[in-house]
């Protein structure tokens, strides 16, 4: 066993740090107050090279495992959850079935231009009446001639709305079969289709920086070399694509746990009461102490999770126990990070306080917490 | 033409530094290293040059005396976009030893510009870039905050009280360069960190060199005294403690 980073996933860790300190920290308030996605910063991690690192280079992207994808999401939601949020949903969700399902053709038709941060790319299962229960998907697809045609629509789709959003996959239903049983199919929806609507969702508490969308399907017609994988695989790739995303949640939750940490630390050792400073109190210290034990346990749970993928071996259940560990690190860190910084933790000026309410999101995007315990326990054979 | 920046591994400069016990080295554990941060801007010039050169500048080396734990930080340098690197492979001691190895290193290399930082973040010297002109037998130029290359001619500026003066060396030299020389240091980007593990990085034995420094004891700087109240009414404490403990009136 070697627990050893290499030398190039310490660089990469200082590199997103640096980036994150330098470009994101200055402005991640002031986005998150206006809810402005940034093209900017969009462009910019583009330019780094993070959107598709883990694609190969014919396909635009850097050739990098698992584990430095995970650790440059880690390090984005260190400092801020929406930047985070718009990697991890395009790299995971976005780019996951394209690469995976997708003809080579259209591969090399879509995965370039995704590389680049210039054009960001949706995932759409969720709908109003199927969130935990992806099962109960309305939208539907018949074939009519040459094309397929969509009607139904989907909610909360991550980089769905935002003028670079090029495309979504969705799943639909092509069939009911005679035992009520759904078939379901994925297609590949572009941006400007005619019958195809994109509405930003606004209001949100967490992630204001990123682009969440209703899309809808009016009629919504795709040719059928816009089938993703084969008919009736749908919720396999929708499903199995969940299972590369959680590990991008779990790193979330990671990067959110060590940055309310932090930030905690640094505080608590600062602020004076009672004539010291407050991390001199037991009660502060534990709290720090046990703060710090759950952020290692989570890191090192999560970084075998995905050697556990890099060296092709099964990591469901694993990416399912990282996906709620690490989340729940989160919300239990952030608390904490709250509950030290008092009052003003409470207030917007502190950082603290934005990364309470953006981790709130991590125990239910990407399937619930309950939905985790569902999965597991069914690795577990119950 | 080549380039050569020269390179010092340094502790990160938010470092908490921290004494061994017998207060006779600096405890290095735990340190986090980096490129000496006026040396990556020496870097970030010499790679602007090289990228609008139109191809006259052929390449940017970098170079450190370091131990193998140095690489990491060369490796940075290849990452943000340096050609090749070569680490002469020796725990540095002094600026006199440094140099001398670095001279003996470049002995049958030809480079036209060679950078150096004004001085190292860690212990300040300041004396590096000149005495290895010195031991090159090359022109320097000292305070560089600027440098253009038009067309076969090299265009330097020289800090000087007032204002700059622009000079004019003749190929090679030395420049050693301080604020202003580039705008921020560059951030490698992923597909930088992928090609640096495949650049060259040249590991030369060192020189036989003697140090002129000898390091005796180091000592922490005083913590800052406590800050001591006084009522807003009592007027003649404060002239007393002013008068007797501050004694500055």
């Amino acid at each position: 066993m070697n627990f050893e980073l290499t030398e190039e996933h310490q660089m990469i860790r200082e590199t997103v740090r640096d980036f994150a300190e330098r470009e994101i920290r200055p402005v991640a308030k002031e986005l998150d107050e206006k809810a402005e996605f940034s093209l900017e910063l969009t462009a910019k991690m583009g330019e780094l090279g993070l959107f598709g690192m883990y694609l190969p280079e014919k396909y635009g992207g850097q050739g990098l495992d698992t584990l430095a994808y995970i650790i440059a999401v880690e390090e984005l939601a260190r400092v801020d959850g929406s930047q985070a949020a718009t990697l991890a949903a395009h790299n995971s969700l976005g780019i996951g079935p394209l690469y995976y399902y997708g003809t080579e053709e259209q591969k090399m038709k879509y995965l370039p231009q995704l590389c680049t941060g210039k054009a960001l790319w949706g995932f759409g299962l969720t709908e109003p009446n199927a969130g935990s229960d992806s099962r109960g998907t309305k939208t539907t697809a018949y074939p009519d001639g040459d094309d397929w045609v969509i009607n139904g629509s989907k909610i909360f789709i991550t980089n769905g709305s935002v003028d670079i959003s090029v495309g979504s996959c969705v799943q639909t239903v092509t069939k009911t079969l005679d035992n009520g049983k759904k078939e379901f199919t994925t297609f590949i929806v572009e941006k400007g289709t005619p019958g195809f609507k994109r509405v930003s969702m606004h209001g949100k508490m967490m992630w204001r920086a990123s682009d969440t969308a209703e899309l809808y399907f009016d009629d919504c017609r795709v040719p059928k070399e816009n089938l993703l994988g084969e008919i009736g695989q749908g919720s396999k790739i929708m499903l199995s694509t969940l299972d590369n995303g959680r590990l991008s949640i779990a790193a979330m939750g990671l990067g959110a746990a060590q940055g309310a940490f932090e930030l905690a630390l640094q505080y608590s050792q600062e602020r004076k009461q009672f004539g010291k400073p407050i991390s001199k109190f037991q009660v502060n210290a534990f709290k720090l102490a046990d703060m710090a034990m759950k952020i290692e346990h989570a890191r090192w749970f999560l970084y075998r999770t995905c050697w556990l993928k890099d060296n092709h071996k099964p990591f469901a259940k694993e990416a399912a126990m990282a996906k709620l560990y690490c989340s729940e690190v989160a919300r239990d860190v952030a608390n904490e990070a709250v509950q030290i910084h008092g009052g003003y933790g409470l207030m917007k000026d502190y950082d603290v306080e934005r990364i309470f309410r953006d981790q709130r999101l991590l125990q239910i995007g990407e399937g619930t917490s309950e939905i985790q315990r569902l999965v597991i326990s069914r690795h577990l054979g119950l | 033409m080549k380039i050569l920046v020269c390179i010092s591994n340094v502790p990160d400069t938010t470092t908490k530094i921290k004494l061994t016990a017998d207060q006779s080295a600096v405890d290095l554990a735990n340190v986090q290293w980096i490129i000496n941060p006026w040396d990556e801007l020496a870097l970030t010039r010499a790679l602007e040059l090289k990228e609008t050169s139109g191809g006259k500048i052929e390449k940017v080396t970098v170079m450190t005396v370091g131990t193998q734990s140095a690489e990491p930080t060369m490796r940075k340098a290849l990452a943000i976009g340096a050609d090749d690197a070569i680490r002469v492979n020796a725990e540095p001691q002094d600026a006199y030893f440094t140099a001398q190895q670095i001279a003996h290193a470049l002995k049958d290399e030809h480079y036209d510009i060679i950078l150096c930082g004004i001085e190292s973040s860690d212990y300040n010297g300041s004396a590096m870039g000149n005495m290895l002109s010195e031991f090159m037998e090359l022109p320097a130029v000292s305070s560089v905050s600027n440098i253009e290359i038009d067309g076969d001619q090299v265009k330097v500026n020289r800090e000087i009280p007032g204002g700059y003066e622009v000079v004019e060396p003749e190929l090679p030299f030395v420049a050693v360069v301080q604020k202003g020389i580039a705008k921020e240091p560059r951030i490698p980007s992923m597909r930088g960190i992928m090609m640096a593990r495949r650049k060259p990085l040249k590991v030369v034995e060192p020189a036989e060199a003697e140090a002129l420094t000898e390091f005796v004891r180091y000592e922490p700087p005083k913590p800052k005294a406590a800050c001591k109240m006084v009522d807003a009414d009592n007027v003649e404490e404060l002239v007393e403690l002013l008068h007797n403990e501050a004694k500055i009136i």
